[in-house]
Parts: structure tokens; C-alpha cells; sequence
């Protein structure tokens, strides 16, 4: 059970929230310009990773804000929490 | 006649509380302060239970939680039974009742015994191998096989305990209160950590509170004088709690970790009611300080299993902590010299020991010279190669250990004894460790895992640690207590300190027996009878990994997970397949250490507080009214109201009429609602439905269908706009978190320049959808003052008014196809607006329905119900609903996916309106839809999604999902039943009143 670092709430516990799958993929801007090939690489294409990977995370049962949150998934060590719209810090 | 074996006399038991309990039917006396285990030695008893495979007897083996034989079944045939307890851990109390597990008739006699002398052919794996063939056999070997194996019986009525959780958050959490628990925990406290010292004992110390080596000593005074008063200091400490009774059984990763808190199970059972039984903590520390102690090994060789066969640590504690004797003529089997402790304590109690055999050439420790100058025989550098007696120990035989420790020389010598003490070292517990995700390392000196990365804030100190003399430990506590907590003085800073030092070692992980190993039983793990045998079979026929050897032979898979015998089991393994430990590891320590009650675990959520359920304002007038309730999500709702003992078909028909004729009236309160508000939010609509919003006008509602990115139907529902950026939602009953949560997302992350603001207002308003030819007469009795015309309301637009002095939301929007309203109020007057209505109505024979007649009514019309009609397959376009996509709009969510190569193909399952031939049948709902008969292999078209018997149209009527369904009107398909072919056409699926006629009637 996790120790999260709500960027807006503070520490709480993981059962306040909600994870989100692969961060940083952005929804295409102009979709009808994409082939097929293009919009299922958005669509249904996540990395599943042994190792630090970027994720989303919302705090679902507490302000309900979306953040970003590095994470080893080999030994769920968060290496690092920041905003949506933020860079990733470097590491 | 049995024996009192009661020594000397412990400040541990109250000899002035006498207390009986019963065993297997047969009532002893023990004392206050004795567990069920000590009690029983005291009476004599050692056979208390068969093992698991041979039903071998079996008696007391340790004093404490690490027990595999002496497990028992409490209170047998009460609801308060409880299976599988170790009566090392049982205290007891007047009236307690305990009994054998895993024999019949009795553990005296037991017919599994035979089991025992079959057991060549009980190899490991065999049942594995045994009950394959015929592979359909195998419910019939089961069901003999679960029989014949099983622990204890699960109580088969109602607990009748309270169980509690409690969350805790402290800045040291100090795990077992031996010598090192408490000092860490009191230097902790002193220093102003708030700290948590939990132990799974009822009293504090360990194993050091009955340490009375005289060659040991802190302060010049003996260990266990020493830590006594230590433990006396700690009353007076502020920022300490100390819990007793209380088992960490899990620890998480980030410090978190859970206890079971014991409160009255070692209470009488008049004193047990009305109390908490057990309390889960739920403990998140800052810093987490492991002092778990280590649990001593035994050692293995041939037939170490008999009853009388014991830990000598174990001895050491009954006769010095409960002042009990195992047995009148006592001999020791060890490695170290902690053995002759154990002799001595006796010694100095004036119970007999008749030697110590010892598998090491010499030892020159002053206590080892003790034992030799109470003129106890010493055998060096034997081993025993077997026992006899089938109940109770009564000889062993010894011989000479070759140099290189792998077979045994010269003559057999037989000693008679009952008991015998096995020393075979430590094994530092640290199962709570690597459950946390730290990782260990083997130490090929002290042949034990020793901690070695930690991933959270935790160090592991006195025995867990690796430190297993007391000096050792005092100085590194020490050190280990500054560096964690950043200070830089203890009260350990000035401890003195003088051990005997052991200075001889031998390790030797199976002891060799002057027979073949087949020929022999070396257990290995107790409770699952796996033998060295066994493991050594598992190599031979090629299994490797450790973790597969383990459940190949279930070496450590008992309720006491191997915590005697798993680092022989590895150590065999190393040994025979030429291996180092170190490289094999070790095989995953997973929660709990120790079982836990399910009331434990479920604390509170029991009964009615298992699954909450939400209830509507209006619920208390359902209740009244006689209404059946189904679950919708975590709604209960109002399903039908069957008067004068109707069926539900019976209440739907009336209900269903009634709307339709005259007025109806059903509770909707739960349908989401989401308040959306800001300077975008018709822009956010726009992406967020597939229809167009911008020129939605103020006051007008409008349906919109809402998709996922992937182009599938996700939720539907009418939005109001309320004025120039303030807009109401309604989702569906089920989906209203998650659209929010949806919804949220798209905010949040992709557009975050939308001005836009969603709040969830569910809760805050009552429903009541007032519908059918009469509701506007209705609703004109409870507000004349408003003008409900179809030029000032028409269909599809929002009147703000108020009922009396209550603010009211009216939307004129419909369901059912009929004329109707839904009236929406401050959840608070939600039962009075409801009162209103069915007052009102009553001229007009106003029904109530519930969710039932809600569906019939809606399928008539043919509007889908999402998660009903749609399985997350659909999109718009295969729902027939092509006319709510936006052909002008650049984008919304999941546009892009309506044209993909697969949501474009013609052959998808399309909804469509299904018509039995036989009006009077009606489909079943899922019921699959084939083209052809006897057709092989049968080609499935779709299926039923929604079926009800018409009232209003006098026949069956159904909504089905059928491939390629939208060019099939008219086509004739088949229903296949069990006993019948269903004859079906494919219609359209607004059965009735296809022009909306009746919206303004």
C-alpha cells in the first residue's frame, strides 16, 4: 500500500486513489487528419514496463486532481510526483 | 493417573488460580498465566495431534507461534470454534475446551495412522501422480481425498464476536519486545518519537526474560535480572504505547503494516460478550524498527518427530517461565551451546538429564564445564540415527559421526529417555523483512539470511539482525539506534557486559542414520510429514528451483509456513544438488506471519455494513408501499409495487398500463447529476457528446449520447442548459462516478483552457418523474401558478418553480414516450414531493412503478438502456442512432473511431426490434438469434438484449443486437430454445407510437 504524494493534498494513503495507465500520450489535435495505423498507436498502444515508468494518477476519493507520477514497477518505489502540464523532473 | 510434572515455582503463574479446562473430553488443571501447551506438559501430555499426511502422533514441539504439531481445534461445537490454533499461544481460562485435529476416531486411536506404514507409497507427489488417470476420475478422488486430509472445522454458524479496525500512525514502530525491542523502543520514545511497541505475547521480554545463564551478565546483574527492571522503566515513558497480544501478520511496502490485536481470547466466556474480540491495526510508521527475535532449529535425522521430541529452548522456557518439566528423564541433541543452558536450567530445578549429545568434537565454554561438573554425561561428536516409542519418546540411539559428518561409525548405543531437547541454532525471524520488499543475504558462517538492502525506512536489530549474543547485540543496537534516529546519546552508552563465549561450530543439515535414507524419516517439515526423502526425491527427478521444490514435496506450505524446517529444506537442497545457499536463496515469506481470523480482516463490514447501499429520499415511502427493490449499482431501487399478493409480471402489466392511460409516477432520484458551469462549458459538450450543443437555448434540454475514445457508447442522459455558462447533466444511475471521473480527466489533462467547473450533485436533489396523459393536470394541482402549455413548456424545456415555498426544477423531457415531467427538489424535500404527487394524483389513479415498468415503457419506444442494450461493443451507428452523430462537428470523443476500418463494417451486430410469430412468447433476455436450423457449426447472429410482454400493445416485444441486423427488417430468424425453436421477425424497434404523438397529448 502506497504512501502517495498528492501534489495538492499531501501524503495520504493509496486507497484515496486511482491509477490512470501510461502518462505523457497526448490526444491528437486534429484526429480525421490520422490514418488507422496512426489513431490505434494513440488509441490502444501502452507501454508495460519492468522498471521506472511514467504513469497517471488520480486522487479519486480526495480533491479528484489527475497528477503525474514516476514509478519503479519492479519495487514500487515513486521516484518522482509532478502536475499535469509539468515536465518530468529530471531524474 | 497422571503426573504433575509442575517444578518449581514461576512468578509467571498464579498458583493461587487454579483453572480447569478440557482436552479431548478429559478435564486437567493448569494455571493463570499457562498456555494450553504448558499446562498440558504439566499434566504430561505430549500426544496432541497426527500430522498431516501419515497421521503420525504428534506431540509439543516449541512455546510459541512457530508451533507446527500442536495445533487444535478451540471450543468444538460452539459458534465461537476456531480451527487450527497453536496451543502454544492459547491461554487458558475456566471453561476452555480444546481437542485434536486431523484424527478419528481419537488421537489415541487414529485409523489414518495406517497411513504411516503405507507410507513408502506416499512418496512425494503422490497424489500428483496417483490420481491422474482417468482424468474424469478425479471429483471422486477428491472428494475421498479432502476427507482424509483437512485441519480443523470451521464453525458453521454466526460468529458471535465484534472485530474492530484501527488505523495508527507513529514515527517508530517497534516490532517485538525481547532485550532489543525495548531498548530501542525506550530510547526511541525518550527522544520524542511517538512510538508504537508491539508484541505477539502477553508479556514482554522474550526470550531473554528467562535467561538466567550465570556466566551472561549486563551490569553484573543476569540478563534476565537485568532487562526486568529495564522493562519496569518503561511504565513511566510518555510518547510509548505498548501493545501485548498483538502479531504484526503483514508488512507492506512504505511502512505499512498490519497487526491483530488480541483482547479476549484468553478470557473467560462470560467476559468475552459485548467486547472486541480482535482489532487489525492498521499501522503506517515512519521508521520501523524489526526486533523479531530468532526461532531456534531443530535438527534432522531419523524419526524426529515423536512426541517428547522438543526445541531445547522450548524446555528451557517451560521449566524457567511456566516452572514445568517436559519430562523425568531428559537428554539434549545440539549443535551449540545452547543446549547445556537448557541442561542447566533443569540442572538447577533438580529435574533429571540423562546426557547431551553433541554433534561437535568439543566445546571449552564455562557452561559447558558446568554441565560436566554436574556429572551429566556428554557424547561428542555423536548423532542419533533413530528413536522408538509410537506415543511418547521412550529411547533413542546415538553413534559415533564420521570426520566429514556424512555417515556414522561404530557401535550403537541405546539411551532410554521421554524426552529430548533438539538444538540445531538460530534462524533469525525475518519473514516480516522481506515481506516489506527488502532483500536478504546469506552469511556461510552463520549459516542464516541476514538482512542486507533495505527498501524502507527499517533496520532489523538484536537476533533478526544477525546478532545472537548479548553483547553483540547491546553494541550494535546501539550504534543502529543512533544512526536511524539521528541522536547522539542512548542510555546503552555505559551498559557493561560479560558473556560466555562459544567458540565450536558444526553445521550439518541432514544427519546421516546407519540406515539408507530411504529406509528412514527425517522430517523436515512436520506439519506436511515432507521428509528429507522427500526433497531429495524432487531433486532426483529434476525439479530445481527452490520455489518448485516446495510445492512439489509442500515444504513449508502448512499453516506454520516452515519456520522450523525451511532452511533445512534448503540446506539439504544446497548440499545434495552441490550448490551454495546463497546462490539457491530463499523461497518468498508472504503475509501473515501468523494466520488471522476472518472477522479480523472484515472487521466492522459485516451484516447490513458489508456492501452500503444508498437510498433515495423517497426509499422510507417504498418501504411502506410494499415496493420490491432491486440493486442498481450501489442503489436500491424501487423495482415494482405489487398489490393484493400480485407476481411481478401482474404488478409490471397494471403499472405499465396505468402510465399509459391515465398517470404514473417513479422515483429517479438516482440518476447522476453533474452541475457543469464556466464560460466553455457549451464548448466542452460539444467534445464531450456526439451531438451539437452551441445553440442549445437557455431553458431547453437536449439527449445526448456520450462515447468513449474508441468510438463504443459509454453513457447517455438529457442535459438542461440553466442559463448562459451553467448547464445540468443527467448520466445513467450506474455510470454517474465514472462519467465524472471521465469527464474530469478530459478537463484536467487534455484541456485544461476550457473554463469549466464539474460538481457532483447526485445527492442533492429528489426526482419524481411524474408521466402519462394525466401528469399536466397533475402538476397543475401542486403548481396552478405555473403556465404548462406547450407554448410556455413545451417538450424538451426547464421551468424553474417552487411547490409551496420549496425551490423546484421542472424538465419536461420523457422516458416513456409519454407526456411527462421530471420534478426535481432539494433531496431533503424529496419524500414530501412525492407525498404531493400521489395525493394529487389520486383522481387520476396514479401508479407508482418502479424500475421494471421503467424498462417495459422505454422498450416500447425502442430508447436503448446503456449496459443493457450495449455491452461496450456498440457505437451510434450500430445502435441505429446515427442521427445523434454530428456530421459537422471537427471532433468530439471517439469521433475518430466511428471510422475506423472495423466500426465501418456492415456485418456488425446492429440493435434492431424483434417480434415473436407466437405473440404470447416472450424471449429470454440473452437468448442467442441464428438464421438457420441444424446448421453445423451453428453460425450465432446475436443475441437478446431486452424482452417484456407488451400490456399496452397486446403482445411480446424485443430489443436484440443482431450481425448485419439494420438491412434484415422483416427477415425471419430463429430463437433456439432447449425444448423449442423461437420463430422471430426483425422489426423496427419503436414499437409503439412511432411519431411521438403522445409527448404532447
Amino acid at each position: 500500500m502506497f504512501l502517495i504524494n498528492c501534489p495538492y493534498c499531501g501524503e495520504r494513503d493509496q486507497q484515496e486513489f486511482k491509477a490512470g495507465g501510461e502518462a505523457h500520450i497526448e490526444r491528437p489535435k486534429q484526429p480525421t487528419e490520422l490514418s488507422d495505423d496512426e489513431w490505434a498507436e494513440y488509441l490502444f498502444m501502452r507501454k508495460n514496463i519492468k522498471g521506472v515508468q511514467f504513469e497517471r494518477w488520480n486522487h479519486a476519493h480526495g480533491c479528484r486532481k489527475w497528477f503525474n507520477m514516476i514509478r519503479d514497477t519492479s519495487n514500487d518505489e515513486i521516484k518522482a510526483i509532478y502536475k499535469m502540464g509539468e515536465k518530468p523532473p529530471s531524474q | 493417573m497422571t503426573k504433575n510434572l509442575r517444578v518449581k515455582s514461576s512468578e509467571y503463574i498464579d498458583e493461587t488460580n487454579r483453572i480447569s479446562f478440557k482436552f479431548n473430553g478429559k478435564t486437567y488443571h493448569g494455571f493463570k498465566g499457562d498456555t494450553l501447551a504448558s499446562a498440558l506438559l504439566a499434566n504430561d501430555v505430549h500426544l496432541v495431534g497426527r500430522s498431516f499426511k501419515y497421521h503420525r502422533p504428534r506431540g509439543i514441539m516449541t512455546s510459541g507461534s512457530e508451533e507446527p504439531n500442536a495445533i487444535v481445534q478451540i471450543n468444538p461445537g460452539t459458534n465461537r470454534t476456531e480451527p487450527n490454533v497453536r496451543a502454544t499461544e492459547v491461554e487458558i481460562y475456566e471453561g476452555l475446551e480444546a481437542s485434536s485435529q486431523n484424527c478419528w476416531p481419537s488421537v489415541e486411536f487414529d485409523i489414518g495412522g495406517i497411513n504411516n506404514f503405507l507410507s513408502p507409497f506416499f512418496p512425494a507427489g503422490f497424489y500428483y501422480k496417483t490420481f491422474m488417470w482417468p482424468a474424469s476420475f478425479w471429483e471422486k478422488y477428491e472428494f475421498f481425498i479432502r476427507h482424509s486430509a483437512g485441519l480443523g472445522k470451521s464453525p458453521t454458524s454466526s460468529d458471535p464476536d465484534i472485530y474492530d479496525h484501527r488505523n495508527i500512525h507513529c514515527d517508530v514502530l517497534v516490532v517485538g519486545a525481547g532485550i532489543s525491542g525495548i531498548l530501542a523502543a525506550k530510547n526511541a520514545a525518550k527522544n520524542n518519537f511517538r512510538t508504537l511497541l508491539v508484541d505477539e505475547k502477553n508479556e514482554l521480554g522474550g526470550s531473554t526474560i528467562f535467561e538466567n545463564n550465570e556466566f551472561n551478565k549486563i551490569d553484573n546483574k543476569t540478563p534476565s535480572e537485568w532487562l526486568k527492571k529495564e522493562i519496569e522503566k518503561l511504565k513511566n515513558i510518555k510518547n510509548l504505547e505498548i501493545k501485548t497480544r498483538t502479531s504484526v501478520a503483514a508488512y507492506h511496502q512504505y511502512n505499512y503494516l498490519l497487526a491483530r490485536e488480541n483482547l479476549t481470547d484468553h478470557l473467560e466466556a462470560k467476559d468475552k460478550t459485548n467486547k472486541i474480540r480482535q482489532r487489525l491495526l492498521k499501522i503506517r510508521a515512519k521508521k520501523v524498527i524489526l526486533a523479531t527475535g530468532a526461532l531456534e532449529r531443530p535438527l534432522i535425522f531419523n524419526n524426529n518427530d515423536r512426541p517428547g521430541i522438543m526445541l531445547s529452548s522450548a524446555i528451557k522456557k517451560y521449566s524457567e517461565f511456566y516452572g514445568v518439566a517436559c519430562g523425568s528423564k531428559n537428554v539434549f541433541f545440539t549443535n551449540n551451546d545452547s543446549a547445556y543452558e537448557s541442561a542447566i536450567s533443569l540442572y538447577n530445578k533438580g529435574i533429571n538429564v540423562e546426557a547431551i549429545i553433541d554433534i561437535r568434537e568439543q566445546s571449552e565454554s564455562k557452561i559447558v564445564k558446568k554441565v560436566k561438573e554436574a556429572g551429566i554425561k556428554i557424547y561428542w561428536s555423536h548423532s542419533i540415527v533413530d528413536t522408538t516409542g509410537y506415543k511418547r519418546l521412550n529411547s533413542i540411539s546415538i553413534m559415533k559421526l564420521s570426520n566429514d559428518g556424512t555417515s556414522v561409525t561404530g557401535s550403537k548405543i541405546s539411551i532410554s529417555c521421554d524426552c529430548l531437547g533438539v538444538a540445531g541454532g538460530w534462524t533469525p525471524a525475518v519473514h516480516l523483512y522481506t515481506q516489506s520488499g527488502s532483500k536478504l543475504k546469506f552469511d556461510e558462517e552463520k549459516k542464516v539470511f541476514l538482512p542486507n538492502q533495505n527498501t524502507s525506512e527499517q533496520i532489523s536489530v538484536g537476533s533478526c539482525g544477525g546478532d545472537f549474543k548479548i553483547d553483540e547485540i547491546i553494541k550494535n543496537l546501539n550504534q543502529k539506534i543512533k544512526d536511524t534516529l539521528n541522536i547522539n546519546e542512548t542510555d546503552l552508552d555505559g551498559i557493561k557486559v560479560e558473556i560466555d563465549q562459544e567458540n565450536s561450530k558444526r553445521n550439518i543439515w541432514l544427519l546421516p542414520s546407519d540406515k539408507p535414507i530411504g529406509k528412514t524419516k527425517p522430517f523436515v517439515d512436520y506439519q506436511n510429514d515432507a521428509t528429507a526423502k522427500d526433497i531429495k526425491l524432487a531433486l532426483r527427478e529434476g525439479f530445481r528451483s527452490i520455489e518448485h521444490v516446495k510445492r512439489y514435496t509442500t515444504t513449508g506450505m502448512g499453516t506454520d509456513q516452515g519456520k522450523l524446517g525451511n532452511m533445512h529444506a534448503l540446506g539439504i537442497i544446497a548440499d545434495t544438488a552441490g550448490v551454495k545457499m546463497g546462490e539457491l536463496g530463499t523461497t518468498t515469506f508472504r503475509p501473515p506471519y501468523t494466520p488471522l481470523t476472518f472477522g479480523t480482516i472484515v472487521g466492522r463490514n459485516v451484516g447490513k455494513f458489508f456492501d452500503i447501499f444508498r437510498r433515495t429520499p423517497m426509499n422510507d415511502w417504498h418501504v411502506e408501499n410494499k415496493a420490491e427493490f432491486e440493486n442498481v449499482g450501489q442503489w436500491k431501487r424501487a423495482w415494482y409495487y405489487p398489490i393484493n399478493g400480485e407476481t411481478m409480471h401482474q404488478a409490471v402489466q397494471r403499472e405499465s398500463k396505468a402510465a399509459r392511460e391515465s398517470a404514473g409516477i417513479l422515483d429517479a432520484s438516482t440518476l447522476g447529476k453533474i452541475d457543469i458551469q464556466g464560460s466553455d462549458a457549451s464548448e466542452f459538450l460539444n467534445r464531450v457528446y456526439t451531438n451539437a450543443w452551441s445553440k442549445l437555448a437557455i431553458g431547453k434540454c437536449r439527449y445526448g449520447l456520450m462515447l468513449n475514445e474508441d468510438g463504443m457508447v459509454y453513457d447517455d442522459g438529457v442535459t438542461t442548459r440553466l442559463g448562459e455558462n451553467h448547464y445540468i447533466m443527467t448520466t445513467t444511475t450506474g455510470g454517474a462516478a465514472n462519467v465524472l471521473g471521465k469527464l474530469e480527466d478530459y478537463l484536467q489533462t487534455e484541456w485544461p483552457e476550457l473554463d469549466v467547473y464539474l460538481t457532483s450533485v447526485t445527492d442533492h436533489y429528489a426526482t419524481a418523474s411524474l408521466c402519462g396523459p394525466n401528469s399536466k393536470k397533475i402538476l397543475k394541482k401542486i403548481i396552478p401558478d405555473l403556465d404548462l402549455s406547450d407554448e410556455n413548456f413545451p417538450h424538451m424545456s426547464f421551468k424553474e418553480s417552487k411547490i409551496g415555498n420549496v425551490q423546484c426544477r421542472i424538465m419536461r423531457i420523457s422516458f416513456t414516450g409519454e407526456h411527462s415531467y421530471e420534478i426535481n427538489v432539494q433531496a431533503s424535500y424529496g419524500k414530501d414531493l412525492w407525498e404531493k404527487c400521489i395525493e394529487a394524483g389520486k383522481e387520476f389513479n396514479i401508479t407508482p412503478y418502479g424500475t421494471e415498468t421503467m424498462h417495459l415503457l422505454r422498450a416500447e419506444k425502442g430508447f436503448i438502456i446503456v449496459g443493457q442494450d450495449t455491452d461496450g461493443t456498440m457505437t451510434p451507428i450500430d445502435l441505429q442512432m446515427d442521427w445523434i452523430v454530428s456530421k459537422k462537428k471537427y471532433d468530439f470523443i471517439g469521433k475518430r473511431s466511428l471510422y475506423r476500418s472495423d466500426t465501418m463494417r456492415e456485418d456488425r451486430k446492429q440493435l434492431v426490434g424483434l417480434l415473436t410469430d407466437d405473440p404470447n412468447i416472450v424471449l429470454e433476455e440473452g437468448a442467442q438469434i441464428v438464421s438457420k436450423l441444424n446448421q453445423s457449426p451453428v453460425e450465432m447472429l446475436g443475441h437478446v438484449t431486452s424482452s417484456y410482454f407488451s400490456p399496452n400493445l397486446k403482445k411480446s416485444i424485443a430489443l436484440a443486437v443482431v450481425r448485419g441486423g439494420k438491412d434484415m427488417m422483416g427477415k425471419k430468424l430463429f430463437v433456439p430454445m432447449e425444448n423449442k425453436n423461437i420463430n422471430v421477425t426483425v422489426a423496427n424497434p419503436i414499437f409503439y407510437d412511432e411519431k411521438n404523438e403522445r409527448l404532447n397529448a
